[in-house]
């Protein structure tokens, strides 16, 4: 009885074998013909990840989907004004898949893979947290497949590794807290005492540290009050708040974002932190429509580079607005315009790469040569992959003041001052904390 | 001295609002012996509704001082409509399983109500902040305190204090603490036992929704409050010890106490500090401070 069964087993054993390298041989014809043809698909999907639930669904993830979604419909009607006036990725029509961000790092390593290579997406932009952005490209290098991170600010990326098919659309969180520094020097040039409240992990503990690294930078007889680093989604900031009123600091900083950051509003405008001292705000712009009256009058906000009531006055900005105020009955914030950059990036790296294939369907490493250095239009201007061997973009940062619009009501900004990306990013090859540190050579400011 | 004082009354600001976010689920386990996770569920829709009601009221026009009111009605109505709901139609069939199994149940009640509350309220942020600012602010020890940080302090004491009366002065509360003590003799003694379940369940539900309503006027009401809430509960009771009433209210105490002396003397520390004492405390009492040792019976 034994010997029988031993040699059905190996008979199976030989046939999964063989099923299995057909398969292989399969895959290696397919992807041979892939790279030799590259006939024109029916459609290009991307795989598009962005927060659906969870605390950064609200603020950033579900502005972003809306974003593209308006993004890849008006594109496919060919709606969207010049330079992007062809329909679709040279003229074929894309599909978009998305996915939730929420879950952690180890998640999302699992569902790049599904969407690689079960859902066979042609490309994927996403990625609003930091620890996904540093958790995904290895995977997307591994696999081969084009990866455009649309709004992560970790500038580690691109400053620790090289990839090839890893690209960033929009700049990193360095040009938020340099630009910040900049601008609360510049209305507050006798400034001596600072404070901050960011949230107890990398996005908050960065931010503090590269905004306190360029203001000791900038004028070294600064001093810090109060340092505080509450745990990200804790909701109650009531002793915090107690601790910066007590230490009386001219600035308080903060990169808090979402929920934390209108509890701290919330919260800390009733007793009078806004009144007593001067908050900046390197996010504030996700809450200008949010708040309403809430907001109070005088709070310096960024909006992580030229955007939202920072961005140009071009006829792409004109239509997003028009075409995102229409839909959603409130203006795009930050979070659309990073992921407008990162389709319009795409669309034009694409596009680039087919007219040099004499119009044939470009491939993946086609369009990534293509996307490297490039320069696209965007509703915040021009955008430069200029960083990262061409992998990582470099935008101008703004800052402003908020003041309450009755007619509107909501708050909008002043005081805007605008900081050239020269001025606000390390120059290639420099690692941002030692260009900080070494006094922002190479900066160029007017 | 000011920064005696800062921590001193920033403490028992944070203490008493733990008090009331946690108290309710040391009720549910000290009746049912259930470590309800829903709880951090029913925190969450007690702040969507306290909001919803709060927008609308103010919406309407409505006078400001009723806010209040609907601050609590919002609670009572997730209460006494959810609580009876889960544990008749969930729990009761899961009772006198292993309290992991049960634990297990009232997780997959969080999730379900989870996404319930993103199908009826969204993703995007609620603010129903009027309440708390329109208490005006105090000035103490130096500091500008919002007033209904202080009324705060105030429903704390009321709720326990409620309950201390409940369960030492009147009937209904001896006939909840003899079920606490032994369900079998309770019920040969002709005890309904699960109607003082049902009513138990329905108290921690309202208590957890009221610790929701009252923290709504100080928060945007978003996803994800519920988690972060849990945790936070879960601490506060496993440090006074489980199901015990006394125990919850010290257990806040000593966490309000050493988070605000974190924030105010070592921010870094802010973090890690309450699960530090959590972990202290339970290496020096298994069973919380105010725990009992529960034989097992064979």
């Amino acid at each position: 009885m034994r010997r029988p069964r031993m040699l059905g087993r190996l008979r199976d054993v030989v046939a999964a074998l063989a099923v299995a390298g057909a398969a292989v041989g399969a895959v290696q014809v397919a992807g041979v013909g892939d790279a030799a043809a590259q006939a024109r698909p029916a459609r290009v999907s991307i795989g598009i990840v962005t927060f659906l639930s969870g605390g950064a669904a609200g603020p950033f993830g579900v502005p972003a989907r809306n974003g593209a979604e308006i993004l890849v419909e008006a594109l496919n009607e060919g709606k969207v004004p010049a330079p992007y006036a062809e329909k679709g990725l040279g003229g074929v029509p894309i599909e978009t898949v998305f996915v939730d961000e929420a879950g952690g790092a180890t998640r999302q390593v699992t569902e790049l893979r599904n969407l690689v290579q079960r859902q066979q997406v042609d490309l994927v932009i996403g990625y609003i947290s930091s620890g996904d952005c540093l958790a995904v490209a290895p995977v997307a290098e591994e696999l081969k497949k084009l990866l455009v991170l649309f709004d992560c600010g970790t500038p580690r990326i691109f400053e620790d590794r090289a990839y090839k098919y890893v690209f960033r659309t929009a700049g990193h969180a360095v040009l938020d807290s340099v630009g910040a520094a900049r601008y609360v020097l510049a209305r507050k040039p006798g400034l001596r005492t600072i404070a901050g409240i960011n949230q107890n992990y990398a996005w908050g503990q960065d931010s503090w540290n590269d905004f306190r690294a360029a203001m000791l930078a900038l004028k070294p007889d600064v001093k810090e009050a109060s340092v505080q680093f509450p745990k990200l989604f804790a909701g109650q900031y009531g002793a915090e708040i107690s601790a910066l009123l007590g230490a009386n600091p001219e600035v308080v900083h903060s990169s808090f974002w979402g929920g934390d950051m209108e509890a701290l509003i919330l919260q800390g405008a009733p007793r009078g932190l806004f009144d007593k001292t001067q908050v900046l705000l390197t996010p504030g712009e996700t809450v200008l429509a949010r708040l309403g009256r809430r907001l109070p009058d005088g709070i310096m906000v960024g909006a992580r580079g030229p955007h939202g009531p920072f961005a140009p006055d071009n006829e792409l900005n004109r239509w997003l607005i028009a075409a995102y105020q229409d839909r959603y009955n409130t203006p795009p914030t930050y979070p659309v315009y990073h992921m407008a950059q990162a389709i319009l990036g795409v669309k034009a790296a694409w596009e680039k790469a087919m007219k040099a294939a004499g119009g044939r369907w470009p491939t993946t490493d086609q369009v990534v040569a293509a996307l490297e250095r490039l320069t696209f239009e965007s509703p915040s201007g021009p955008i430069s992959m200029s960083l990262g061997n061409g992998h990582q973009a470099a935008e101008p940062v703004a800052y402003g003041v908020t003041k309450f619009d009755q007619a509107s009501g909501r708050s909008r900004v002043v005081d805007v001052v605008r900081y050239d990306a020269a001025c606000v990013n390390p120059p290639e090859g420099v690692k941002s904390l030692d260009w900080i540190t070494s006094g922002f050579k190479g900066a160029k400011c007017p | 001295m000011t920064t005696a004082a800062a921590i001193l009354v920033d403490g028992v600001i944070y203490a008493a609002w733990l008090f009331v976010i946690s108290v309710g689920l040391s009720l549910i386990y000290g009746v049912m012996r259930i470590l309800n996770v829903a709880h951090g569920s029913l925190y969450a829709l007690g702040a969507y509704t306290a909001a919803s009601l709060v927008i609308a009221w103010f919406g309407a026009g409505g006078a400001p001082w009723v806010s209040y009111l609907l601050l609590l009605l919002a609670a009572l109505a997730v209460g006494l409509v959810l609580g009876p709901l889960v544990e008749r139609g969930v729990l009761r069939w899961a009772y006198g399983r292993d309290e992991v199994v049960l634990l297990l149940v009232t997780y997959s009640v969080f999730l379900i109500l989870e996404d319930l509350t993103k199908l009826v309220w969204g993703v995007d942020p609620y603010y129903a902040s009027q309440p708390y600012a329109l208490l005006g602010r105090v000035a103490v020890a130096g500091l500008a305190y919002s007033v209904y940080d202080f009324a705060v302090v105030g429903c704390a004491l009321l709720v326990g204090g409620g309950l201390w009366a409940v369960f030492n002065r009147t009937r209904a509360g001896r006939l909840v603490l003899a079920v606490i003590h032994d369900r079998e003799v309770s019920l040969a003694m002709g005890i309904n036992v699960p109607r003082v379940y049902v009513a138990a369940f329905a108290a921690g539900a309202a208590l957890a929704a009221l610790g929701g309503a009252i923290t709504a006027p100080m928060i945007s009401v978003v996803p994800g409050i519920s988690v972060e809430i849990i945790v936070l509960a879960f601490a506060v009771v496993v440090i006074g010890g489980l199901g015990s009433l006394g125990g919850a209210a010290l257990g806040a105490l000593i966490v309000g106490l050493v988070r605000a002396a974190a924030v105010h003397t070592l921010p870094q520390a802010e973090l890690f500090i309450i699960y530090a004492v959590m972990a202290l405390v339970l290496a020096l009492r298994p069973h919380g401070l105010f725990g009992r040792v529960e034989l097992r019976r064979i």
